[in-house]
């Protein structure tokens, strides 16, 4: 470990006098390997309500793997994961399902399902968690959905003909639509222009504000990291290395911190 | 030393796919069950599968009269034209033919459709959707792919037939009731059931290989390729495996 981190936050530290310290997502003494490769090593963190936190790593370092488990995509060798007050690592499937419609995740290529329109992938996620929903409910909230992301024209089309910002957006859509609590964002502006990039920065703080959602966000890109995070991870060879706000990060004299700054 | 990891990586395979069938009865066959999407893949796999199926048997309906004849002519046994030629089609190669034919086109279509959602996160983004993709995507197009090819084989061997209806005319002109109760007079159920009953395995085999190599496809359009190509070599070398062991069976039954 390095002499000049800033060391992880004491949960005393974080926690701010309202009833928003509630946390929402608490990992403990998290371990993941893919045979001889040791991805996760006793990772810990915990995620409040309402708040956006930023994990940064080097490309292979874990960050996907860590939101996968999170959300039940992956199960961790050994660990715990409490999401919501249930820990996902030893729920069964209906169970998990539960508490996967209260999560969104956003993935890094928005996985929309290609043989469907715009707002069959919107209903999707809709008629599949919600299965008693009234038919006009679920044109209200995809309706809802297209117009916080400003896209309601594009209801009918297929993703195919659809520019990556707007692909990027309908994912929001669909990721929203559930209403959930906490959102997993995996390298939400990872190959968009500049311009889109911060767009949809201001898009995720719009509808975290309106929504009140919890936030694990996995990105590279400095800009959106200074735009969204309210607290910045540093994933380092499994571990968190590191745990401050953006400001704290970027004047850390440690040279494995400052690589990610310069 | 290469010898010790194909075999490893054969005993491996065969693991995981045995795994993975596993997962379809567990998972796959619990309710509630995925009508709509089951009745969606019917009609593609078996009603968008007919017009090959069709074409291909009436083909070799009419390719196997002709190349039997000029034997049974050498015999003199020639009258029994239609009869061998029913029970070669009805028996074995109605249903080979068919299976091989079907898992080119679906076997393909389903490993590259399933490899491209896999590459593209689809398959994860329908777990967090509160689907599970094992009973949505597998279940559906296993039991589609079980359930139709039966009936493809049933109507590919009528056609087939009819194609060897026009191969025995073009050298002397037989009716078209006669040419039929010939071969009726001689095929039996022993002969069709066990016939049929081999292809819902053969359904089966195309199908969840399909879906396994589609779900296990790597990264990039060559894993999706590969998915697609592998799905084709190794059900097809199934089809054939599964009609040996039925062919033993039914001779241990004393059906043939």
């Amino acid at each position: 470990m390095p002499t000049t981190v800033i060391p992880p936050r004491q949960e005393e530290k974080l926690k701010p006098a309202t009833d928003k310290a509630q946390p929402v997502i608490i990992i403990e003494h998290l371990y993941k390997r893919f045979g001889q490769n040791v991805v996760l090593k006793d990772f810990n963190l915990t995620v409040y309500k309402e708040e956006n936190v930023v994990v940064l790593g080097k490309s292979g370092a874990g960050k996907s793997v860590l939101i996968k488990c999170v959300i039940g995509l992956l199960k961790p060798d050994k660990g715990k994961i409490m999401v919501l007050g249930e820990d996902v690592t030893i729920l069964n499937d209906d169970d998990l399902d539960k508490v996967r419609s209260k999560v969104g995740f956003l993935f890094q290529a928005n996985a929309l399902y290609d043989s469907m329109t715009v707002r069959e992938n919107l209903e999707f996620p809709l008629r599949r968690h919600w299965i008693d929903i009234k038919p006009q409910e679920v044109t209200e909230m995809v309706k809802e959905a297209l117009n916080n992301v400003a896209l309601l024209h594009t209801a009918d089309m297929m993703p195919s003909e659809l520019s990556g910002g707007m692909l990027k957006r309908i994912a929001l859509a669909r990721t929203l639509i559930l209403k959930p609590e906490i959102i997993l964002y995996d390298e939400p502006t990872t190959g968009l222009d500049p311009v889109t990039a911060r767009e949809i920065d201001q898009l995720i703080l719009q509808l975290q504000k309106k929504y009140h959602t919890s936030s694990i966000i996995i990105s590279h890109d400095m800009n959106c990291v200074k735009n969204i995070a309210d607290r910045v991870i540093l994933l380092l060879e499994g571990q968190c290395y590191v745990d401050g706000t953006y400001d704290e990060l970027a004047h850390s004299a440690d040279q494995k911190i400052k690589q990610f700054f310069e | 030393m290469s010898f010790i990891t194909d075999t490893t990586d054969f005993l491996e395979q065969t693991g995981n796919i045995s795994r993975f069938t596993g997962r379809f009865f567990s998972r796959g066959l619990k309710p509630k069950f995925e009508i709509k999407e089951l009745l969606a893949q019917c009609y593609l796999i078996g009603y968008k599968s007919f017009p090959l199926v069709g074409l291909t048997g009436f083909i070799m309906g009419l390719v196997l009269t002709m190349q039997l004849r000029p034997s049974l002519v050498s015999y003199g046994v020639q009258s029994e034209l239609p009869v061998m030629v029913g029970i070669a089609i009805v028996r074995e190669i109605g249903p080979v033919i068919t299976a091989l034919i079907f898992a080119g086109k679906i076997g393909s279509s389903i490993g590259a459709e399933l490899g491209s959602m896999k590459v593209t996160e689809q398959i994860d983004a329908m777990d967090v959707s509160g689907t599970n993709p094992v009973k949505y995507l597998v279940a559906t197009r296993v039991l589609a792919a079980t359930l139709m090819l039966p009936m493809l084989t049933l109507l590919g061997d009528a056609i087939s037939l009819f194609g060897a209806y026009i191969g025995v005319n073009i050298n002397a002109f037989t009716s078209l009731r006669f040419f039929f109760i010939q071969i009726f007079q001689t095929l039996t159920y022993s002969d069709i059931i066990p016939a049929v009953i081999k292809t819902l395995f053969f359904g089966f085999a195309i199908g969840i290989i399909g879906c396994y190599k589609g779900f296990n496809s790597t990264k990039g359009t060559q894993g999706v390729g590969n998915s697609a190509n592998s799905a084709v070599v190794l059900s097809s070398v199934l089809i054939f495996i599964i009609d040996l062991l039925t062919v033993q069976l039914t001779n241990l039954m004393g059906l043939n």
